[in-house]
């Protein structure tokens, strides 16, 4: 299942991007990938949501990958030291693939 | 506030204004001369300060207000050498240093708005402000000489030489 939300998530907009993963979780697909492409920016609520989706993905063991990340939002994830604990990579396609 | 800031935006604990006060310090970072990456993280460090506000100080009560001043700082040459940002509340009063960021050890979610804004800013200076509310002050430099840099930040402009341009990580 891709997951692939668009535009900012900040503190206003990160509860409606926890619903969705929640709802992929929901249907226990075999791997769940949040493709962040359309993502321009996001903030720690933004990342708190991802780390509770990786704490689910854990509990029902099913892989979770990050892809699509541009530099800003990359960034983030770095300044939080986050990017060495989610498995993050390129593009949609290596995530289907892994 | 000591001086008179050039810009203050005033607005209600709403999170659904914070989009416009980031797109304000982003742009003004940018026009005083932070790259893009740099204005970006500085307007991430104002929204997670004014989150903190919302959430903490406010505890999510829309109707609180909050200030945020804007004052490019002028060195001894020519232009801005820096960016002064100083957020203000109405809300509750906290010991300022009881305020630290968690262990970034501890994977969990929430708790790192202070964390980051410590690492994106020069300078953060948490305070009560008189009677009622807390005032946040910060700065960033912008650094010209060559030593700083090395210190660019994943997703530096384009052709800087020192971004790492590299989308992915395995």
């Amino acid at each position: 299942m891709v997951i692939a939300p668009d535009g900012e998530i900040g503190y206003h907009e990160a509860p409606a991007f926890r619903i969705f993963l929640r709802q992929g979780f929901d249907q226990k697909p075999k791997r769940m990938v949040a493709d962040l492409i359309g993502v321009s920016y996001m903030s720690t609520p933004g990342l708190a949501t991802l780390v509770e989706a990786l704490q689910q993905s854990k509990k029902l063991s099913i892989p979770l990958v990050i892809c699509g990340m541009n530099d800003r939002v990359r960034a983030i994830f770095e300044i939080a030291r986050l990017h060495t604990v989610f498995k993050i990579v390129g593009t949609r396609e290596e995530a289907i693939s892994l | 506030m000591s001086a008179r800031p050039d810009l203050i935006l005033e607005m209600v604990a709403n999170p659904a204004y914070l989009c416009g006060a980031r797109e304000m310090i982003n742009q003004i970072a940018k026009r005083v001369g932070f790259p893009d990456s740099q204005a970006c993280q500085i307007a991430l460090a104002v929204d997670e300060a004014l989150i903190n506000v919302i959430r903490h100080g406010y505890e999510t009560r829309a109707d609180g207000r909050i200030w945020v001043a804007v004052t490019p700082m002028v060195g001894n040459g020519e232009g801005a050498d820096g960016l002064r940002v100083v957020i203000e509340d109405e809300a509750k009063q906290v010991d300022p240093g009881s305020i630290r960021g968690r262990s970034l050890d501890d994977i969990r979610p929430g708790g790192l708005g202070v964390h980051i804004i410590r690492e994106v800013m020069d300078e953060v200076l948490y305070e009560k402000r008189g009677a009622v509310g807390m005032r946040l002050s910060m700065v960033k430099r912008l650094r010209t000489d060559a030593a700083a840099a090395p210190t660019c930040v994943p997703g530096c402009v384009p052709g800087c030489g020192v971004s790492e341009g590299n989308q992915t990580n395995g």
